[in-house]
């Protein structure tokens, strides 16, 4: 190549490649927020863009709720020993047996109970900076976010006093207590993700993959129907995500596209069964990946809420 | 990626005074070239339902944020993404509001091009002054004029000629090369994405037809290689072979091509080696150019570590504690000579003390105010800075990484300034002359 010229996949890579080193060089203890998303998936590529031939200089940590899809988990946790990289994983159930969080009476998704969770993980392992994989297409209060988002010693947002970003010139500075989140994809859209893993040839678990599965419908959504309940001597975790009597269920062809945990993924029509397909149905969408989501129809500004109260 | 031709990225941000139209017209041109989808359409219309009394409002597009849809204003930068067959783009919507003058730098100061709004009927007014200059401050090399809301002044080529002409009086004070005019309503959506039939007498392209063509090839710096060392790429892996002896200088190159083989400067040492090793993830490279991010091997073992730089030869870079710069200050608390700050610029952060004002802009004629008493937030002025350790650095004419730097107050952290680099007196002149040992 005798042009200097990078393409605009290249010239995203290098944005997020600086921004992970920036991250390592100026925090004491990052983690690397890592579920086996999509998302997450292009984080590592780049990680190892980044560190290697070293290792990756932080761990990985993913806040499990307990609804996750267990395709989901093998994956993650696979990719994370291929890496040589140190897994934490806390979980939603935990934090509610020991009382540091409390389900809203009624609430089925566990979508919120993350937060506490994120921010006991942050205190236990005195993390200062946790690397997401965030994207501000995805949601327009996201839209607004900084590459480098300053959290308070609380874990809260502050969007109408955010700091300043000028160039690639960030600010990492805080005073205890205080965490920052990055998101180095920031500026990437859903088919820049999909476009990268084809070029980078990364292996997403399978469930992106169009196959045949039993949903029901609920609120415009096909919902998964989720795995049958054995452990007895434990409370159903899906309590309240199973079909109701009124909600049959069906056998269809189909994938996810977004992925939350099996109660807020709505399962998308799809024969997609390889990467291309998927970015031929995403250039010719008709909704956005969040509009899948059950959690971000909650209201106009459910994302914001969830973020200003300490979310990724 | 798309088989031959490479798809161009531009990056473009709105700015101008409050309510001139900005988040419109942004809703508007991602409406009219199909770029919403039909779950954000169906929130939009929801919306409109409860407080537009049915009217859509393409603002709340960008106005992602609580506060922001109940005054109706921007308070911070929201980003979108949008493509064409032509191009990709990178939007910033950036607040009028003088109070967010903060935001707005920062979603202009990645920008290629700058697109200035105007109301028509109101004509240029102080805001509209100060996000030019800004514009021109930051270097950002295209700029459009975007005189909107010719609906409410019947189209008038009159009043559009007269707008463009305030323009033209002062727009030779500043750095902008390339400037484009458009008179259009974002609320209507005349020239935005379509031609508009109201204006007959305008016979340039729409918008988006700009957008698609302006000539930003090249906005990188080839000139003069600057690596800032950002990250030291030591394996902790004593038994491979390959992997034990490697020192790496991981980094994002400011400007510049480097090859291997070529001979290096790190400063502030002033030692002198030789490219051994291009190496990135993907193999290694004969060579590589701005703004890649690489991993370099020397020769030498030299003592090197974060902030250090690795420059070529052929143009270097000053080197120094005195510096003499522009700043945009961003924060309620002025800027205080003798006061001291943190000071950031690449990847070396130092302790830095203003030691003069020289001089503010009154944004009203650009006429410059020598020795204020200080710079108050959203003012823009000069200053004279020592810092602790000396800064390797450029003009930021010359280039915008290494001639850039933001000052960070401490105790709070709080970001305060936005500063660009006058160009060094002289090129460092390095004590050794001689390649390490
Ligand atoms: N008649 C007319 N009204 C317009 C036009 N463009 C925008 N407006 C109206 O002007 C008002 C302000 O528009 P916004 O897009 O929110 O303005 P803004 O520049 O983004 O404002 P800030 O971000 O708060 O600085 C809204 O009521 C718009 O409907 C236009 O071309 N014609
Ligand atoms: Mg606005």
């Amino acid at each position: 190549m005798s042009s200097y010229h990078l393409d605009h996949l290249q010239y995203l890579e290098t944005e997020a490649i600086h921004i992970m080193r920036e991250v390592a060089a100026e925090f004491e203890r990052p983690a690397l927020l890592f579920s086996g998303g999509k998302d997450s998936i292009c984080l590592l590529r780049l990680a190892e863009k980044a560190f290697r031939p070293s290792d990756i200089p932080m761990p990985f940590l993913n806040v499990e709720t307990g609804h996750e899809f267990p395709e989901l988990l093998e994956f993650r946790d696979r990719r994370a020993k291929q890496l040589g990289a140190k897994l934490i994983v806390r979980t939603v159930d935990q934090a509610i047996a020991n009382g540091t969080a409390t389900p809203a009476p009624g609430e089925v998704s566990r979508n919120k109970l993350q937060i506490p969770v994120l921010l006991g993980a942050i205190e236990e392992f005195r993390f200062d900076c946790a690397i997401g994989g965030a994207r501000r297409d995805e949601e327009k209060a996201r839209a607004k976010e900084r590459f480098f988002s300053f959290r308070d010693a609380f874990g809260q947002w502050d969007p109408k006093n955010q700091r300043p970003e000028i160039w690639n010139v960030y600010n990492g500075r805080l005073n205890q207590g205080e965490n920052m989140r990055v998101f180095p994809l920031s500026n990437w859209t859903e088919m820049d993700v999909w476009e990268y893993i084809r070029q980078e040839k990364l292996e997403v678990p399978n469930i992106y993959f169009s196959h045949t599965r039993d949903v029901f419908r609920r609120g415009g959504q096909l919902l998964p129907v989720p795995p049958p309940h054995t452990d007895a001597s434990k409370p159903d975790p899906f309590a309240g995500g199973r079909p109701k009597p009124n909600e049959p269920i069906q056998s269809m062809v189909c994938r996810v596209r977004t992925i939350a945990d099996m109660i807020s993924t709505g399962m998308i029509d799809s024969p997609a069964i390889t990467v291309d397909d998927i970015i031929g149905e995403v250039a010719a969408a008709r909704v956005t990946e969040r509009g899948t989501r059950a959690d971000d129809k909650a209201s106009e500004a459910a994302m914001e809420d969830r973020k200003k109260a300490g979310y990724f | 990626m798309s088989a031959n031709h490479p798809i161009e990225l531009l990056r473009f941000n709105t700015c101008g005074s409050v309510d001139d139209g900005k988040s419109t017209l942004i809703g508007r041109l991602l409406y009219d070239s199909k770029s919403l989808m039909e779950d954000q359409i169906e929130a939009l219309e929801r919306s409109a339902d409860i407080t537009g009394g049915g009217q859509i409002n393409l603002a709340n597009l960008t106005d992602g944020l609580r506060a922001e849809r109940e005054q109706g204003i921007t308070i911070d930068v929201a980003y979108r993404y949008f493509a064409t067959p032509r191009r990709k783009f990178i939007v910033a919507d950036t607040p009028g509001h003088v109070q967010y003058t903060r935001n707005m730098v920062t979603g202009a100061s990645t920008a290629n091009l700058s697109i200035v709004l105007v109301d028509a009927r109101l004509g240029v007014i102080e805001q509209s002054r100060r996000h030019t200059y800004i514009a021109s401050l930051l270097r950002i090399p295209h700029l459009v004029i975007a005189i909107n809301k010719m609906d409410l002044v019947d189209w008038s080529e009159e009043r559009y000629l007269e707008i463009r002409a305030e323009f033209e009086k002062f727009l030779p004070l500043l750095d902008i090369k390339d400037v484009k005019f458009i008179p259009l309503s974002a609320l209507n959506g005349d020239n935005v994405v379509e031609p508009s039939k109201h204006t007959p007498w305008y016979v340039g392209p729409t918008l988006l037809g700009h957008l698609e063509t302006v000539h930003i090839a090249s906005d990188w710096n080839l000139n003069g290689f600057r690596l800032p060392v950002q990250w030291v790429n030591r394996p902790n892996n004593p038994t491979n072979k390959e992997l034990h002896d490697f020192r790496g200088l991981s980094g994002q190159i400011g400007s510049g091509i480097v090859k291997v083989g070529q001979k290096v400067m790190v400063l502030p040492s002033g030692m002198k080696s030789t490219v051994k090793e291009i190496w990135t993830y993907d193999g290694k490279l004969q060579e590589a150019f701005c703004p890649q991010s690489i991993t370099i091997q020397l020769e030498h073992d030299l003592d090197i570590s974060r902030g250090d730089m690795v420059v070529g030869l052929d143009v270097l870079p000053g080197m120094g504690t005195e510096l003499h710069a522009k700043v945009c200050w961003m924060n309620q608390r002025p800027l205080q000579r003798g006061k001291k700050y943190f000071l950031k610029h690449a990847t070396q952060s130092v302790q830095a003390v203003v030691t003069s004002i020289d001089s503010r802009i009154n944004i009203n004629n650009y006429d410059v105010q020598p020795e204020p008493a200080e710079l108050a937030l959203n003012d823009i002025g000069e200053i004279r800075i020592k810092t602790a350790k000396p800064l390797i650095y450029d003009g930021y004419a010359t280039n915008r990484l290494t001639g850039s730097f933001i000052l960070i107050e401490q105790g709070t952290n709080a970001t305060v300034a936005a500063g660009m680099l006058q160009p060094p007196l002289e090129a460092v002149k390095p004590e050794y002359n001689d390649f390490a040992i």
